[in-house]
């Protein structure tokens, strides 16, 4: 019941109290009684002077309470030789006389009362004091910033941010984001590109604090990290590409209403703190540990606002169709992400399509256009559908599939329209498919996905980048804990 | 008070290596010549090639399976066990 480096206890009964602690103020009389047949050395959590009228130390920077893993007041602990012999907490007249070897304690008081909990395990303390006296599980160089130094521009000179200021993270608020996580601190979760170095789910943490993430975030940022950290989707590529993409997540399940996502109005935009922590923790890794920094291995010609970050969650609960994740292949109700290789969201207006023809036809006009009207095949699209034109879906009955099947048969082009300087656009296709019909997407290069708020007649289009073996794969990641 | 922040980097030092220096001739060296795999890079390096050749360097031709993932590691050890000079071109 000691930590290491705990001061040694006298001898004889320790009682550990606190002067907010109903049950600590009940057994005063009890201490008073005790003092008269052992010896007693109480101390005290808060207030210094309590008990009235006993002498007591003040455990004032809760070195005994932490070292000595009190957890609730008050504690009984005997003694002997300075090594803990037995310990009751809590007010239990039985345990307290088989502890103390007193007979005839608390004679006006009920047999039990509950204690409370100990300030050494508050949870605006505990990491606190872990840090001040524990030897830290944490590996992680220590970096000291000066005192007249201005720890966030100290962050910013050192390169570590991606142009926006970043939470410091300190040891307390690092211990503090692991817990959200099961996982060790030293457990390897993934190799990032471009420098290919191991991260483990400490730095990960310790990107996930600079972001700006709660630690119930952590496992989708975990997760998010091992999504993108493989060959399959080639965050190597996905950076190091001229094209103006990044990782977009699409997160899936309860969790997402747990932890707050936004699924609703404004899904791609400001104000959610779990949507942009999230996807801004996935940068900061590929960046701070996989190095890879705009105008070094990033070399994108543009860039989008959403490489800093770009995640939302799907609208399950309003949605007409089974979810993305479900599409994929996760059950239903599982927590799970989709991380694809995105630019920023287009809008796709249609105010007047009250059946679902009409509304593909659309989709299929502007989806046609992607990246260039004469590429087909070589990048894949989320398409967003928002509730209002959800619900001509849902009003006809269309599911999912229905839906992709109907789109794809409206996005066979005929190769005349597609061969290079037809319409007046060098662009295109080599001049011998012209009479071939090529479909634009190839068969599951369309996502679909429903989110967004609820007034509107807006869907959005997330245009991708070179799929398939050559370049990225979408990756769905069941998120842990 | 001084604050200690954690480290969120990869801590890694970087190696530093000198450069080969540059051959006075390519004559009877053998010249590598990497493609990426982007469009129309081989219309490049073909010509590179064809001069190199006249140069009398002894060339033979590498292809990355796609240019969006770094080389394979199999492929770049075959290179600088076969090379004592490695062109590689970026065409887009």
């Amino acid at each position: 019941m000691t930590r290491d480096g705990a001061p040694r206890l006298p001898d004889g009964l320790v009682i550990v109290v606190k002067r907010e602690c109903e049950t600590c103020r009940m057994v005063v009389p009890v201490l008073e009684q005790l003092r008269n047949t052992s010896a007693v050395t109480i101390y005290t959590q808060d207030d210094p002077l309590f008990p009235d009228g006993l002498p007591s130390l003040h455990d004032g920077d809760l070195a005994v309470s932490w070292h000595h893993e009190i957890e609730t007041v008050p504690t009984v602990i005997r003694v002997e030789n300075g090594n803990e012999v037995a310990r009751t907490i809590g007010w239990v007249r039985d345990e307290w006389e088989t502890v103390t070897g007193v007979g005839g304690l608390g004679a006006g008081l009920p047999p039990f009362r509950p204690g409370c909990g100990s300030m050494s395990v508050d949870p605006d303390l505990e990491h606190r004091l872990a840090v001040r006296f524990g030897n830290s599980v944490l590996g992680a160089r220590r970096v000291e910033i000066a005192g007249g130094e201005d720890e966030f521009e100290a962050m910013f000179d050192r390169g570590w941010t991606d142009g926006l200021p970043v939470v410091p993270p300190t040891e307390e608020r690092v211990l503090r984001m692991l817990g959200g996580t099961t996982r060790a601190p030293g457990d390897v979760v993934a190799v990032v590109p471009p420098d290919l170095v191991e991260v483990t789910i400490e730095k990960i943490a310790i990107n996930a604090v600079m972001a700006g993430c709660k630690p119930e975030y952590l496992p989708w940022v975990i997760a998010a990290v091992e999504a993108v950290c493989n060959d399959t989707f080639n965050i190597h590529g996905v950076l190091a590409t001229t094209m103006p993409v990044g990782p977009v997540i699409v997160a899936n399940g309860p969790g997402t209403r747990a932890i707050g996502m936004n699924s609703g109005m404004n899904t791609f935009g400001q104000g959610n703190r779990a949507n942009l922590t999230i996807g801004r923790a996935v940068q900061l890794v590929v960046r701070n540990i996989g190095g890879g920094r705009p105008g070094e291995v990033d070399r994108a010609t543009h860039g989008n606002p959403g490489k800093i970050s770009f995640c939302f969650a799907e609208d399950e609960t309003g949605s007409p169709w089974t979810s993305l994740a479900v599409s994929r292949g996760v059950a239903p109700g599982v927590d799970a992400l989709t991380v694809f290789p995105g630019e920023g969201p287009r809008c796709v207006v249609d105010q007047l399509a009250r059946d679902p023809e009409s509304l593909c036809n659309t989709f299929a006009a502007c989806l046609r256009t992607l990246h260039n009207p004469k590429s087909v095949l070589a990048f894949d699209a989320i398409l967003v559908v928002g509730p209002e034109h959800a619900r001509v879906f849902a009003e006809a009955g269309w599911d999912r599939d229905r839906v992709l099947a109907e789109l794809h048969a409206r996005l066979q082009i005929p190769g005349s329209e597609l061969v290079r300087g037809a319409n007046g656009i060098a662009e295109g296709v080599p001049a011998h498919l012209k009479d071939a019909t090529l479909p634009k997407f190839r068969p599951n290069g369309i996502l679909l996905v429903h989110a967004g708020g609820g007034a509107g007649l807006f869907s959005a289009i997330i245009g991708g980048w070179a799929n398939g073996n050559m370049g990225s794969e979408p990756v769905t990641k069941e998120v842990g804990r | 008070m001084n604050t200690k922040l954690l480290d969120p980097t990869n801590e890694s030092r970087v190696a530093t290596m000198e450069m080969v220096g540059r051959p006075e001739s390519l004559k009877g060296l053998t010249v590598g010549l990497l493609d990426i795999a982007k469009a129309r890079g081989d219309v490049f390096l073909d010509r590179l090639e064809e001069r190199l050749s006249e140069m009398g360097a002894d060339v033979r031709r590498y292809k990355k399976p796609t240019f969006t993932k770094p080389a394979p590691v199999d492929l770049r050890h075959e290179i600088t066990t076969q090379c004592q000079v490695v062109i590689e071109a970026l065409a887009d």
